[in-house]
This record gives C-alpha cells, structure tokens and sequence, in this order.
C-alpha cells in the first residue's frame, strides 16, 4: 500500500504528518512512501532526508492524493484538498468533528474513510496515538519558553554578587497534560508555580510535578467522566475569581490552558486581572486557537496592554518536534491496524471505529460516547461493559459450565475412592492434594531468573526420600534391605547437600 | 527416642519449612532466607526420623550421610555454572534411583506383609507405581545427563510407531502389576525387577526422543518426575512429609514444563508424552537475501556509536562460557554512558532461568537483564542488538512463517532494532533445523567464530 504524505497549505502551519525518522518507520511496517515535494521544508526536513528514509519525491500535490491508499496530513482538508481525494481511501489528520460536520458530509459523500486523530478516545491503550496529549506536551513547553522570552527577568532566584534576584511566580490555569507540561517546565527554570483546576483529582499530579495546588473553598469538582472538566456553577465561578484577584497581585507569568472540547474557551482571566498585574508580567493563552481563557487576548497576537503586561495569543509550534511526535502517533495506529500486509479497518475495534468519522459513505459522529476518565480505577469500571461484547459473556459461561462438569466428574471419582480405599489412605490423599494446590500457588510467584536455583532447590528437598532409606535399614549389613537401604541413603543425601550447596552458590552471585 | 505424635509434628514443622522455602524465591532478597528455611526444614526432618521408634543401623546411616556430604560439597563446589543443567539432571536421576530402591526395600520389609486385604493390596500398587516412576525418572534423567553433556547425540531418536511401542510397554506393566499385587510374600519380585526394567526403558526412549534445545522442557519434566515419585514413595511409607514434599516438587517441576511449553508455544502433553515436535505441513518459505559477514573491528565501532544496546544471549554463550567478557564489555559501553540491557528467553539455555544464573555468575547486576516480553517493545529503538549464540529464540519466521516448525512460538524482535549483530560458530542451523530469515535481513550482520574469543577482541577494539 501506498503512504502519501502532503505539504499543509495552511500559511499557519509549519507541522508535516511524517517526518524522516517515522517515513523509516513506516518503510518497516511494509508501506510504500510518497513525500510531495517540500512538504517537510517548514518543520526543517529536506526532501533529501526523505529520500534517503525510503521515500519517493512527488512534486505535483494532485499526483500525490491520486495515488495514495493513506494520506497522512496534519490539518483538516480544505475544499481544495477534499476535491482531490478519492473513493476508498483512508486520511489520518485532525478534523476537529464536532465543529466540522459539513466537512465529514463531504468527505463521506467522496467515500473517503477519514480517521480523525483529535476523536481517538483516551483510554490507556490508546496513549500512544493521543495526538491532543503529545501535541499539548509540546503547547506546555513551548508557554513557558515563550513567557520567559517576553519576561524582563530570571525565572529562578540567584543570589549574585550583584544582588539577590527573586524567583519568578508562575501560576498555570488547567492541569491538563498541557498544563502539567507546563508546570514541568517552569519549575526546572527555577520558578515558584503554583497551578488552579476545577477538578480535584488532579491535585496529586500538580503536587508531584512540584507545583502548588491552589483551590477554592467550595466543594465541587469539575470531573467529568470524559476527562475533561465541566462548566462550573456560578458560586464556583465567582470564588475561581477572587481566587485569581489574589494571585494576580503576586504572580509574574500566567499561562492559561483551560478548553473544553467543541466549546469557546472559558473566559478566567478577566480585565481586572490584567490589571492588577505588575507591568512587565506575561500571560500566554494556550486557548487562544478557541477564543483565548484571557478577555483580552488577540489571538494569533503578541501585544502589551497599556498598563504593560504582555499577552501572547500564539505560539510558535515547534514543527520538528511536533511533527515526529505527531508522525509516531500515526505509525502506532497504523500499527495497530495491521501495518501493511495486514491492514484492515476493524470496526470491532474501539479506537478504530470511535475515530473513524466517516465510513463507508457514511458519518459516523459523533459515536456513542465512551466514558473515561483519566484515574485508571474508574476506567477499567465504566469502560469495561461497553469493551466486552456478548461473545466474551458467553465464553465465560461456556468456561464455568465446563468448569463445573470437570468438578462433578472430579466429586464422582473421589466418591468412589473413597468406597474402595482405607480411611489411612485417605488421609494421605488428601494431604497430597491440598500440597499440590499449595505447590501450585507458591511456585507461580517464583521470579523468572530464579528458575535455575528453583530447580537446584528443588532437587535438594526432593532428597527428602531419604526418610525412607533411614526407616529401612537394619542393624545387619547383609541384610539386602539395608544394602538397598544404604545407597538410597547416600543418593538422597548427595541430593541434600549437593542441592542445597549449589543453589546457596547461584544466590551469592545475583546482585542488584 | 521421640515419640511418634511429636514426630509428626516436627514433620508438619519441615513440610511449613520447605514451603517457605520455595515461597522466598519469588525475589533475590528472600531467596537467600528461603534456603536457609529448605536447610533448617531438612536438618529437622532427618533428626526426628532418625531419633523416632524402630530406627536401626544408626552407624550405617551417619556412614551414608558422611560419604554422600563429602561428595556433595565436593560436586557443589566443582560444578560450573556452565554444566548446571546437567547436574540437575544427575541429581533428578538419583531421586529416581532412590524412590526405586525404596520401593524394593518397602516391598522386602517384613512389616508390611502383615498387611491384610484391601490394605495390602494399595500398598502393593503404592509400590509398584512409585517403583515405575522412579524408574522412568532414573534412566530418563540420565539420558538427559547425557545429552546435555555431550555424549549421546542430542539429535531425536525417533521411529515410526513408537508411540504404539509405548503404550504396550505400558499396557505390559499393567498387567504386571496385576501379577505383582496377586503373588504370595515376596514372590512378585520377578515381576517388580521385570516392571523395573520396562519403565527404565521407557524412561531411556522418552528422553532419546527430545533434542537439545528442547531440553529446558525435558530437564523440568524430570524434576517433575522427581517430585511424584518422592510422593509415591511417601504412600507406600505412609509418610505425609515425603508426600507434602513430593506435592511441592512435582508441581514446581510441572509449573516449570508449562512456563517452557508456552515459551516455545507447544502443548503440555506432547511433552509429557515425550516426542514433540509434530512434522510441520508444508515446505518453510524460502529465505531470500544475502548473508552479510562483519569482523570485530566494524563491531566494536558500531558499539561505540550506539546509544542503546541489547544484548540477547543463548545457549552459545554457555557453551563458550563468553559471560564474563561479556559482561567486560557491558561495564566499558556503560562507562561511556550508553545504555546497555539483557533480553532473555525464557527457553534460552539449557535449563529454566540458565542465562540469568550465568549472568549473576560474571557479576552482572539484576537489574539491567529483562525478560522477553519487558523488552520487545523496546527493541524498535535500539540502536544495536548483539545476539550471542542464540539463533531459534530471534527467529523472525516464528510470526510470519506458518510452515515454519517454531511458527507461533513468542522470540526477541531483534530484528527491529536498528542493527543486529549475530554472533555464532557457523552458519548451521539451530536445535530445530530451521533456517533463520533474521540473518538474511539488511540491518543483520554475522560474525563468526567462539563467542568468548569474539567479545574478547571486541574488547580490546573497543579499549583501543
């Protein structure tokens, strides 16, 4: 199958949906590779580097969508772009679904099967093609270099010979992977941070990344089974404000990370607070894309307001790195469908069938929304009856019902043992089985590198046979008893000491 | 003398022991304690038996013990890590020998002859099934010694319909037994020595069957062996420590067969039945491409340049006794800041867990040798892969090649990491006789020649 990967026409966008590294990648899943021409120039990649990763050069844009089973792209298509797809092929890109429904008629309408990566579901198989994760990494990053770029000062404290210089203060509103990101950032510069999110359970997260959590004296949290955060009350609202009003008078950087999936982005950062800051302080709006979490944001500006403080509605998008991260997400689904030699759309699948927005001729969003939530416990709880189909059911039921027929056939042969057999042997019996049980379950729990000192030790208390050589033998050597006897003894005890001897010299050697 | 009642409970005391004991190897740590446990379990069990009523012939007892201490310490020191597998295997085959010879003892001791009816007549089948065990697990283990010390052909021995050969075998020490459980006083011994010899050799053809690499499954079948005829012995003792003892061993040893079956994606019973490796339908795809031969020189460069390095080692480096240089060069690539792991098979070597002892053997530390499924993933982002001595466990034709005889079994992807370097003696092909596409691949070089002397000059470019 062919790969085509086109340059984004988009004058914003400098990302490509593969770059070298993941085009070798992609050459080992079995794909063929076709690179338009140019199309990595703006993310630093030479058609050069392209080639020598194994893939052919294409100049016209027109030839390239012509000839691809997979298109790999970054943006969603433009009218232009959507003319020259084809029946039958499947895309990889952003499509932001639930704002783009006229795009998902059109591109269904061409019977194009358009996976969206901004709709695979975040469930932890998924991880690694979440593209909103990886890219926010990046978005987290690249706020903090950005509002220490537009900052006057250091971000940590120095005690110089010139003076003392105090760490700057960076609050970060949304603790999402982006913020988290963030958070990470700003502390390894040397920065105070202190982080706000409506949901409480990502207090621990913020803590662990060395930032202080911030919170409000009403109980509510904005959970939702998504992942995301909710709208909050107004209560809430109000409280999230005075709480801002506060920080606002101490801190230097502000980076908002606050978006709710198909919505505006909510406004926290009001006038007020921007006024309140000290001049020189920098917000940077990661929401700016979505009408920014500041008021005052421009977005796709960078200007400073008349009492001095700088806001940065765009940021620079770090095409190299966001393009590799972005094009080892699309291999790992690619991966997961089956490479080349097995590829196939399996609609069964959850993440296939969830991001696959149109199908088929057919829009397939938005789906049946699939409950997750970033704490693995409700996860597993919430996801699993929808994962598990009927046939797993039955598989169960068929198991127990075997199950239990193996028992009855196990119950009915006992019985008749015991009809036949003495009560002495039945004891026997039954200290036999419960130490086989018990084996079962000890030697299940033994590490892997230590089966060789299992068996050496096993071998040792095997000689435990011993015994009986010890009750047979008798007071006279020409006794064949105590001949027989006498090498049992001695074979068991070799056993004994040799066992236990070689397996206490293998322990010696591990070592951490 | 102690009495029986608290003879029994110093019993209970061994058997809790002993579990304790297997239960400590779950982690390096508690292993250490564990054997102290199994000695402690051991000491206590023989005491108590040897002080207990109706015990004669002490001074030929302390003279067995002490002739057998004497060579044990002598066998333990001497024994290098290398041949673990077949001292293993030896002293499976003297439990076997031992549960035999109690069997024989049992069956000559005056006692149990005043047994009456059905009484007796368990105790005869307890015997007659702990000899039959014992002595499969007698003549087994010992061809098994002798395989893996190289002196019997490691090469199957089979013929057509010895599996009909077999159950006739079986079927004649049925019917023994039945002559066995209907003679007068010791008149059965014909057909004990006669069942005897059958089961020896059943025991002797069931090993002869398997071949070299299958050995982890065969070595792990026989401890099993070894651990029912110690239980079997135990019944026709009457004796609930060798019971509760042989129980623990015999489902170690047939946890170890499933661990090892499933490593090499083959049935249990196969194996226990002997003779696996059902003839594959099919020819085996052709391997296409061509073999590519680097020297020491180009390899200790591309380690030099690596970042990351795994390293996968088989049975060769055993035979080579390549782990300490080995582990020389780990300690240079780490001191120049690269990242350097072990990735094991579970079926590498000749024994479950060989390669690990072999490598805490040269000192190499626990924590950077990874089991096959930790480390699979992390192949594709390897910069070098060397595969010393090993050759079915990184054979790629176990996934895409139905028709292949290893098709299905799980092997190190090495083949995903940028480059890999095979090191082996020859081009021949591995236990199973299949060819291995991985040294046909671009990103595979081969490197001939001892795998000891091969790291060893490695080294010194590496140093140089």
């Amino acid at each position: 199958m062919k790969v085509g990967i086109p340059k984004e026409i988009s004058p914003g966008e400098s990302r490509v949906g593969s770059t070298p590294k993941t085009v070798e990648r992609l050459r080992k899943q079995g794909f063929d590779v076709i690179v338009q021409s140019g199309a990595g120039s703006s993310a630093n990649f030479s058609d050069e580097q392209y080639k020598t990763a194994g893939a052919n050069i294409i100049d016209s844009a027109k030839e390239l969508y012509k000839e691809s089973d997979i298109i790999l792209k970054v943006l969603a298509f433009s009218d232009a772009e959507v003319e020259l797809l084809h029946d039958g092929q499947v895309t990889l890109s952003y499509l932001s679904p639930a704002q783009n429904q006229e795009l998902l008629q059109k591109l269904a309408d061409k019977g194009v099967n358009a996976i969206a990566m901004d709709a695979i579901p975040r469930i932890s198989r998924a991880q690694k093609m979440d593209v909103l994760s990886s890219m926010a990494n990046i978005a987290g990053y690249r706020s903090v270099v950005e509002g220490a770029n537009y900052f006057g000062r250091f971000l940590n404290g120095q005690i110089t010979a010139a003076g003392k210089v105090p760490p700057a203060k960076v609050l970060v509103i949304g603790a999402g992977v982006a913020g988290l990101a963030a958070i990470g950032t700003a502390r390894s510069l040397g920065a105070i941070v202190r982080a706000f999110d409506t949901r409480k359970e990502v207090a621990e997260q913020i803590e662990s990344m060395g930032a202080e959590f911030l919170t409000v004296e009403i109980n509510e949290d904005g959970s939702t089974s998504s992942g995301y955060s909710k709208l909050m009350s107004k209560e809430f609202i109000e409280a999230e404000m005075a709480l801002f009003t506060e920080q606002a008078k101490e801190v230097d950087i502000i980076i908002t990370t606050a978006q709710i999936p198909g919505r505006q982005a909510p406004k926290l950062v009001l006038d007020y607070h921007v006024e309140t800051l000290k001049p020189g302080s920098v917000i940077v709006d990661l929401a700016a894309s979505s009408g920014g979490n500041c008021e005052l944001t421009k977005p796709g500006e960078v200007y400073t307001t008349d009492n001095g403080v700088t806001i940065v509605g765009k940021l620079n998008q770090l095409p190299t790195q966001a393009s590799q991260l972005y094009g080892n997400n699309l291999c790992h689904l690619l991966d997961d469908m089956g490479k080349n030699d097995d590829f196939k759309i399996d609609m069964e699948d959850d993440v296939v069938s969830r991001a696959m927005v149109t199908y088929n001729g057919k829009v397939n969003y938005p789906p049946e929304p699939l409950p997750v939530s970033p704490q693995k416990k409700t996860t597993e709880a919430v996801a699993a009856p929808i994962l598990t189909g009927p046939s797993e059911e039955e598989i169960s039921r068929k198991a127990s019902t075997r199950m239990f027929i193996t028992l009855a056939a196990i119950g009915v042969l006992l019985f008749m043992l015991g009809k036949v057999a003495p009560a002495d042997f039945m004891q026997h019996f039954t200290v036999f089985v419960l130490s086989v049980f018990i084996g079962w379950q000890v030697i299940w729990n033994v590490s892997h590198s230590l089966h060789t000192p299992l068996m050496a030790v096993t071998n040792a208390i095997s000689g435990i046979i011993i015994i009986g050589g010890l009750l047979q033998t008798r007071n006279d050597f020409s006794d064949p008893m105590t001949i027989i006897a006498f090498i049992a003894i001695l074979v068991a005890s070799i056993n004994i000491v040799g066992g236990f001897l070689v397996t206490h010299r293998m322990l010696k050697m591990f070592r951490k | 003398m102690i009495s029986s009642q608290v003879q029994l409970a110093s019993y209970l005391f061994a058997s809790i022991l002993f579990i304790l004991s297997l239960g400590g190897l779950s982690s390096q740590e508690s292993a250490k304690r564990g054997i102290i446990y199994g000695i402690a379990g051991m000491v206590i069990a023989i005491i108590s038996t040897v002080l207990g009523e109706g015990v004669e012939g002490q001074v030929y007892i302390i003279a067995a013990i002490a002739i057998a201490s004497v060579i044990g310490i002598f066998v333990a020191r001497k024994v290098e890590m290398t041949s673990m597998p077949q001292l293993v295997a030896i002293l499976h085959s003297f439990v076997g020998l031992a549960a035999v010879l109690v069997g024989f003892g049992s069956y000559l001791d005056p006692n149990t002859h005043q047994l009456q009816g059905v009484e007796h007549n368990i105790h005869l089948v307890e015997v007659f099934i702990g000899v039959f065990i014992g002595a499969i697990t007698f003549t087994g283990s010992i061809i098994a010694w002798g395989k893996l010390e190289g002196r019997i052909r490691s090469k199957p021995l089979v013929y057509t319909g010895r599996h009909l050969v077999n159950i006739l075998l079986v079927i004649t020490c049925i019917v023994m037994g039945y002559l066995f459980t209907q003679a007068q006083g010791t008149d059965g011994m014909i057909y004990l020595y006669a069942m005897t010899a059958i089961a020896s050799f059943i025991g002797v053809m069931l090993v002869m069957a398997i071949g070299g690499a299958d050995m982890p499954v065969v070595v792990s079948m026989l401890n099993s062996y070894s651990g029912w005829a110690a239980a079997a012995a135990g019944f026709m003792l009457g004796n609930d420590l060798l019971i509760v003892t042989g129980a623990l061993v015999g489902s170690s040893g047939a946890i170890l067969s499933i661990i090892m079956c499933k490593a090499m994606n083959r049935s249990f019973w196969s194996v226990i039945f002997g003779g696996f490796g059902a003839a594959p339908t099919g020819v085996a795809k052709e391997v296409e491409g061509e073999v590519t031969a680097t020297n020491h020189e180009e390899v200790a460069e591309l380690l030099k340049g690596a970042k990351t390095v795994v390293i996968v080692p088989g049975y060769g480096m055993a035979v080579a006794k390549a782990q300490f240089p080995v582990f020389e060069m780990v300690n240079q690539l780490r001191k120049m800041g690269k990242e350097v792991r072990f990735g094991i098979h579970p079926v590498a070597g000749r024994l479950p867990g060989h390669m690990n002892v072999l490598l805490a053997e040269a000192n190499v530390p626990y924590d950077i040798v990874y089991e096959m499924e930790e480390i699979n993933q992390d192949l594709e982002d390897t910069d070098v892969v060397l595969v010393i001595g090993a050759n079915d466990i990184v054979n790629p034709g176990a996934e895409d090649d139905p028709n292949s005889p290893i098709y299905g079994m799980p092997v190190l992807q090495v083949w995903n990491a940028k480059q890999s370097i095979v090191m082996k003696r020859s081009m021949a092909t591995g236990y199973a006789g299949v060819q291995n596409p991985l040294f046909f691949k671009e990103n595979t070089d081969m490197l001939y020649g001892d795998a000891k002397e091969s790291v060893a000059k490695i080294n010194s470019f590496i140093l140089g």
